[in-house]
C-alpha cells in the first residue's frame, strides 16, 4: 500500500517529543542534574539560576507562604489532626463575671477540618515542587541543546497557546477541591470517627474510632444492620422499578402516540409534555397533598362510592401502599420525559429494517422485541444507568412525598420508604449521628460504582460502538 | 381487515385519552385550587365553590418574618444569576479542555469526575456546611447566601459532559486551519469554537440558572430557619407544614402556578437548545 501524503499537522508530533516539557515523570527525575533535583525542595532555584526571574519568584513565593503557614497554623492543626483535641471544654466559675462560664475546649469537628485542608494544601504544594523540578529541568535541557530559554513573557504567553488548559482549569480546578474533593475527604474521614450525637462538638471531643462504625453495620444483632440491609433492599428495588418502569411505558406510550392510525399527535404529546414543565418540587409537594387522607384521590373515591365516607385509602401511611403510591407518582412524573426522548429515537430507526421485517412476515410484537427495543437499548443505556443512579439517590422523591414515612420501630430512625440517601439525611441533619451517616454514603457509593461497572460493560454501546451505524 | 384496523385505532385514542386525563388532572387540580375562594386546606369536594384572584393577591401582600413569596423570589433570582455565570463559566472552560486540548492529566481527571459523579452530592452538603460554618460563611443571611451560590457553581466543573459531547462534534480540521492561518489556541476558542457553540452555551446557562429554582436539599440545610433568606423552593415547601397549611393551602398553589410558568417556558427554551446541542455544531 502507497503511504498518503503526510499532513502538515503530522510533523507536529515528531517535533514535540524532542521539547522537554512533553517528557514523562520518570524521565524527569532521571535525566535531572542537582539543580534540577534541587529545585524539588528550594522551589524555583533552576529558574532563577537561569534568569528566568518571573516563574522562579512565583515558584519561591509558593513555597514560602506554604512554610509560614506550615510554621504559623499547620503543624499545630496537624497535631491535632492526629488527635482530634484533647482539652474538653468546661464550665468554670468566674468571680470577676460573677457567673459560670465556659473555657474554651478543643473542637474536634474544627480540628479535622484544619487537618484534612492542611493535609490537601500540602499534596498541593508537593505537586508544586515537582512542576518546580520539571520546570527546572526544561530549561536545563533547553540550554544544554542551546534552544531559546523562555522569558517571563513567554511564560504568560504560552497560557493563551500550549498551556491554555492551565489558565482554563485553574479555577474549575479550585472550586472542584473545595467544594467536592475537600468535603469529600473530611465526610470519608468521619466514618471512622465516634462523631455520633453524644460526641457533638464543641461540648465535646470525639475520637478515631477505626473500623467499629462498619463493624456495627454488618454485625448480625445491630439494630443499624437491621435498618441497613431493608433499606439497602428497598433503594435497589425502587431504583429497578422506577428506572424500568419509566422506560419501558414511556416508550410505548411513544409508541403509541407515533403509530400511524393515530391523529392529532401533537395535541397527544403536549398533554404529556405539559407536566414536565411543571418544576419538579411543585408537581411533588401537590401530589403529597392530592394523595393525603383527605386529599382529593380520597374524596373521589368516597364520593364515588369505591370507600365508605370516613374511610381513605393509605396511599402514605402504610409501608407497600406508599411505596406503591411513590413508584406510581415517579411514572407520572417521568414516562413523559421518555416519551419525549424516545420520540426521537423512534424515528431514526431506519424505515428499511421495518419494511423487511414485514415481508418477512413478522407481527409487530416480533417486530418490537426483535427491532425496537434492542435499537433502543443500543441507544438508551448510558441513558438507563444515569437515571438508575440518579433514582438510588433520588432525595426529592422520597423526601418531599412521605419524608420517609411510615416510621418503624425496627428500624434505627428509618421509616419504611427511606432510601440510603434519605435515612442518610435523617441521620446527619435531624439525628447527628455523621458517623453513621458517612459510612452509609460510603455504602451508597460502593453499590452505586458496582453496578455502573456491571453494566456499563455490558452495555452495546461499550462493546460494539459501530453496531447500528 | 379494514374493520379491524378500525377498532385498534378506536382503542388505541380511548387509551390516550385515559391516559391523557390521569395526566392533566393533578395539574387541573393544582390550577382549581390556586382559583379557590374558601380558604382552609382539604375540602370534601373538588370543585371549588367560587372562584378569585385573591390568592395571588394575599400571596404576593404577604410579608411577615415567616412567610415572604416576593423576597423568596428576588433572593432565588438573585442567587441564581450569580450562580449561574460561575457554573456556565466553569463548565464551559472544563468541557473545552477535555473535548479540544490534550494533556497529561486529562484522563485521570476524567476519571476523577467520574468517581466523584457516584458519592452522593448530599454527603459532601454536610462537611461544605461545617466548612463554611468554620470559615464564619453562616453568620449572617447574606453571608448564607453568598455560600449557597458557592456550594451550586463551585463544583459546576464536574459537570462538563454534555457541552463536552458538543464540542465533539466541531470538527477538528476547523480548529487546525485557525492555526495554520497563525491563530493561537486562545484566539481559536474565543473567535471560531465559542462563537459555534451558541447552543451549548445557552443550554448551559438555562440548566444552571434553573438549579436554584428547583433544588430543595441544599438550599434547607444551609439556610435552617433563616426564612428571610429562603429561596421559592423551600419556602414553598414551609407553606404545607402544620402550622401553615391552614392558613396558606391556597396561596401555596397560587404560588405553584405562579412559578411554573417561567420555570416552565426555562425549559421549553432548555429543549430546544439541547435538542440543537446533541445535533451537533456544523451541519454537514
Amino acid at each position: 500500500m502507497e503511504t498518503k501524503n503526510k499532513k502538515p499537522g503530522a510533523a507536529a508530533p515528531v517535533l514535540r517529543a524532542v521539547l522537554p516539557n512533553t517528557a514523562h515523570p520518570s524521565q524527569v527525575i532521571r535525566e535531572s542534574d542537582a539543580i534540577s533535583k534541587l529545585s524539588f525542595f528550594i522551589f524555583g532555584l533552576g529558574n532563577l539560576l537561569n534568569r528566568q526571574i518571573g516563574r522562579g519568584l512565583i515558584l519561591l513565593a509558593i513555597e514560602v507562604g506554604y512554610i509560614a503557614y506550615m510554621a504559623a497554623f499547620g503543624v499545630a492543626a496537624m497535631g491535632n489532626f492526629f488527635t482530634l483535641g484533647t482539652t474538653l471544654q468546661e464550665e468554670v466559675w468566674s468571680d470577676e463575671l460573677g457567673i459560670f462560664v465556659y473555657t474554651d475546649g478543643d473542637n474536634s469537628m474544627l480540628c479535622m477540618l484544619y487537618g484534612v485542608i492542611t493535609i490537601v494544601l500540602t499534596v498541593v504544594v508537593i505537586a508544586v515542587a515537582y512542576m518546580s523540578m520539571k520546570s527546572a529541568y526544561c530549561t536545563q535541557k533547553r540550554k544544554e541543546r542551546g534552544m531559546h530559554i523562555p522569558t517571563f513573557r513567554d511564560d504568560l504567553r504560552s497560557l493563551l497557546e500550549e498551556n491554555i488548559h492551565g489558565l482554563l482549569m485553574a479555577f474549575p480546578s479550585v472550586g472542584i477541591l473545595a467544594f467536592t474533593i475537600v468535603p469529600l475527604v473530611f465526610m470519608i474521614l468521619i466514618a471512622f470517627t465516634s462523631y455520633d450525637r453524644d460526641h457533638q462538638p464543641p461540648g465535646n471531643l470525639f475520637d478515631w474510632v477505626g473500623l467499629s462504625n462498619f463493624a456495627q453495620l454488618f454485625s448480625g444483632g445491630s439494630k443499624l444492620a437491621a435498618t441497613f440491609w431493608p433499606v439497602l433492599g428497598w433503594t435497589l428495588i425502587w431504583a429497578v422499578c422506577a428506572t424500568f418502569s419509566n422506560f419501558i411505558l414511556g416508550m410505548l406510550l411513544a409508541l403509541l402516540i407515533n403509530r400511524k392510525g393515530t391523529r392529532i399527535k401533537g395535541f397527544w404529546r403536549f398533554v404529556f409534555v405539559l407536566s414536565i414543565a411543571v418544576p419538579q418540587f411543585v408537581t411533588l409537594l401537590s401530589m403529597s397533598t392530592i394523595f393525603n387522607a383527605n386529599g382529593p384521590v380520597n374524596v373521589m373515591l368516597r364520593a364515588i362510592g369505591l370507600i365508605g365516607a370516613t374511610e381513605s385509602v393509605p396511599f402514605f401511611t402504610d409501608a407497600t401502599t406508599a411505596k406503591i403510591t411513590i413508584i406510581g407518582i415517579n411514572m407520572w412524573i417521568g414516562i413523559p420525559y421518555t416519551m419525549l426522548s424516545t420520540t426521537g429515537i423512534l424515528q431514526n430507526i431506519p424505515v428499511e429494517l421495518y419494511e423487511a421485517a414485514r415481508i418477512d412476515g413478522a407481527r409487530p410484537p416480533t417486530i418490537f422485541r426483535k427491532i425496537t427495543l434492542p435499537y433502543m437499548m443500543f441507544v438508551m443505556t448510558p441513558t438507563l444507568i444515569t437515571s438508575f443512579t440518579g433514582n438510588i439517590n433520588n432525595f426529592n422523591v422520597i423526601y418531599l412525598l412521605t419524608g420517609g414515612g411510615p416510621d418503624s420501630l425496627d428500624y434505627y430512625f428509618a421509616g419504611k420508604t427511606d432510601l440510603l440517601i434519605t435515612w442518610l439525611y435523617r441521620l446527619t441533619i435531624t439525628q447527628k449521628d455523621y458517623n453513621l451517616g458517612s459510612v452509609i454514603g460510603i455504602m451508597t457509593f460502593i453499590v452505586l460504582a458496582i453496578t455502573s461497572l456491571l453494566t456499563y460493560h455490558q452495555t452495546g454501546a461499550y462493546k460494539d460502538e459501530g453496531a447500528f451505524q | 381487515m379494514k374493520q379491524r384496523r378500525m377498532i385498534s385505532n378506536v382503542l388505541c385514542h380511548v387509551l390516550l385519552a385515559v391516559l391523557g386525563f390521569i395526566w392533566v388532572l393533578p395539574i387541573f387540580y393544582v390550577i382549581l385550587t390556586a382559583f379557590r375562594e374558601e380558604t382552609g386546606s382539604y375540602k370534601s369536594y373538588i370543585f371549588p365553590k367560587g372562584y378569585t384572584l385573591d390568592n395571588f393577591i394575599n400571596l404576593i401582600n404577604t410579608s411577615n418574618s415567616m412567610i415572604d413569596f416576593k423576597r423568596w423570589f428576588l433572593n432565588t433570582l438573585i442567587i441564581a444569576i450569580f450562580s449561574t455565570i460561575i457554573a456556565a463559566f466553569f463548565t464551559i472552560c472544563v468541557a473545552y479542555c477535555m473535548s479540544r486540548l490534550r494533556f497529561r492529566l486529562r484522563k485521570p481527571f476524567m476519571n476523577l469526575a467520574m468517581i466523584l459523579g457516584m458519592f452522593p452530592g448530599f454527603m459532601s452538603m454536610i462537611a461544605v456546611y461545617y466548612i463554611l460554618k468554620g470559615l464564619g460563611f453562616l453568620e449572617t443571611g447574606l453571608l448564607k447566601q453568598v455560600a449557597l451560590v458557592l456550594v451550586y457553581s463551585g463544583g459546576a466543573g464536574l459537570g462538563f459532559y454534555i457541552a463536552k459531547g458538543f464540542l465533539d462534534t466541531i470538527p477538528k480540521a476547523i480548529d487546525e486551519a485557525a492555526y495554520i492561518d497563525g491563530a493561537t489556541k486562545w484566539q481559536t476558542l474565543i473567535h471560531i469554537t465559542l462563537p459555534l457553540s451558541k447552543p451549548i452555551i445557552t443550554y448551559t446557562l438555562l440548566t444552571a440558572f434553573m438549579g436554584p429554582w428547583v433544588d430543595y436539599i441544599f438550599a434547607k440545610v444551609i439556610m435552617g430557619s433563616d426564612n428571610q433568606y429562603y429561596t421559592i423552593a423551600i419556602g414553598l415547601w414551609t407553606m404545607l407544614q402544620k402550622e401553615y397549611i391552614e392558613t396558606y393551602y391556597t396561596q401555596f398553589y397560587a404560588g405553584c402556578v405562579l412559578i411554573s410558568i417561567p420555570i416552565s417556558i426555562l425549559f421549553v427554551l432548555t429543549q430546544k437548545y439541547y435538542v440543537e446541542g446533541v445535533s451537533g455544531a456544523v451541519k454537514g
